[in-house]
């Protein structure tokens, strides 16, 4: 439960913003043109759902002349799988203090 | 009607304890008794009662587990949300517990789950499915080298 991947969870939690990620990581490197036609927003609420992707380090742009590229890294996602991981732990923990506390208890 | 958590990842965690159900009930539903194996907390065994969990703030996590009591079916079924990061995070699951008779005692079953999409309705801005989220991830993350 400590594990709060926050910047990435934030950026996911957006439908938009996952969509653009969704195409992203289908359909490969794109323009912010080519996402602004699938987006049915304007291409400044894409670049600012961009940026904030980037921030969570789950896109990465390359400059290539007048048009900037982008890319899904799909591998930024790995810590949200963690949640199941520290979970488990968290609970089998709080089951053998259940326990515990059963034994000590009246019946 | 959904399957449970058909659609989302969950987890689950069994164990058959040496006590009878109207016991492990209690330890479940009484505060100062739930406080002694799980988290401070202020609890009430009533459907709608929202209430938290608090343990030490630690790196990551302020410590406080916000949660609205779903389900009270005394002494078998108990289920509550359970949000962490307050609600723009979108950090929200069930936790679900059903405990069933056994010859020895009982059979106690934790099920902590992603929203389905029947439940998304009750919770207030609920919009981030997450059900599809952890599907698309399962799809993703199997396409990584």
């Amino acid at each position: 439960m400590p594990v709060v991947p926050g910047p990435v969870f934030k950026a996911l939690a957006d439908p938009t913003r996952r969509a653009i990620f969704e195409r992203l990581t289908r359909d490969g490197e794109q323009t912010v043109h080519s996402l602004t036609r699938h987006a049915r927003i304007s291409q400044p609420a894409v670049s600012k759902h961009l940026a904030q992707l980037k921030r969570a380090k789950l896109v990465r742009h390359r400059r290539c002349g007048r048009e900037t590229h982008y890319s899904a890294r799909p591998q930024a996602l790995a810590p949200l799988l963690d949640w199941l991981s520290v979970y488990g732990v968290f609970w089998r923990d709080r089951f053998d203090r259940l326990e515990s506390l059963l034994e000590r208890m009246e019946p | 009607m959904t399957t449970p958590a058909a659609n989302t990842r969950s987890l689950i965690i069994e164990r058959d304890l040496p006590h009878p159900p109207a016991k492990i009930w209690r330890a479940l539903t009484e505060g100062q008794l739930l406080a002694q194996w799980m988290m401070n907390n202020d609890f009430q065994p009533v459907v709608g009662h929202k209430f938290q969990f608090r343990a030490d703030p630690m790196p990551n996590w302020n410590g406080i587990v916000d949660c609205e009591v779903v389900l009270v079916d005394p002494p078998q079924r108990l289920s509550y949300n359970w949000g962490v990061g307050g609600a723009e995070s979108g950090l929200q699951w069930l936790v679900d517990w059903t405990l069933t008779p056994t010859p020895n005692g009982t059979r106690v079953r934790m099920e902590q789950s992603g929203f389905r999409e029947d439940q998304q309705a009750a919770y207030t801005g609920a919009n981030y499915g997450w059900q599809k989220f952890f599907g698309n991830l399962e799809h993703v993350l199997g396409g990584l080298d």
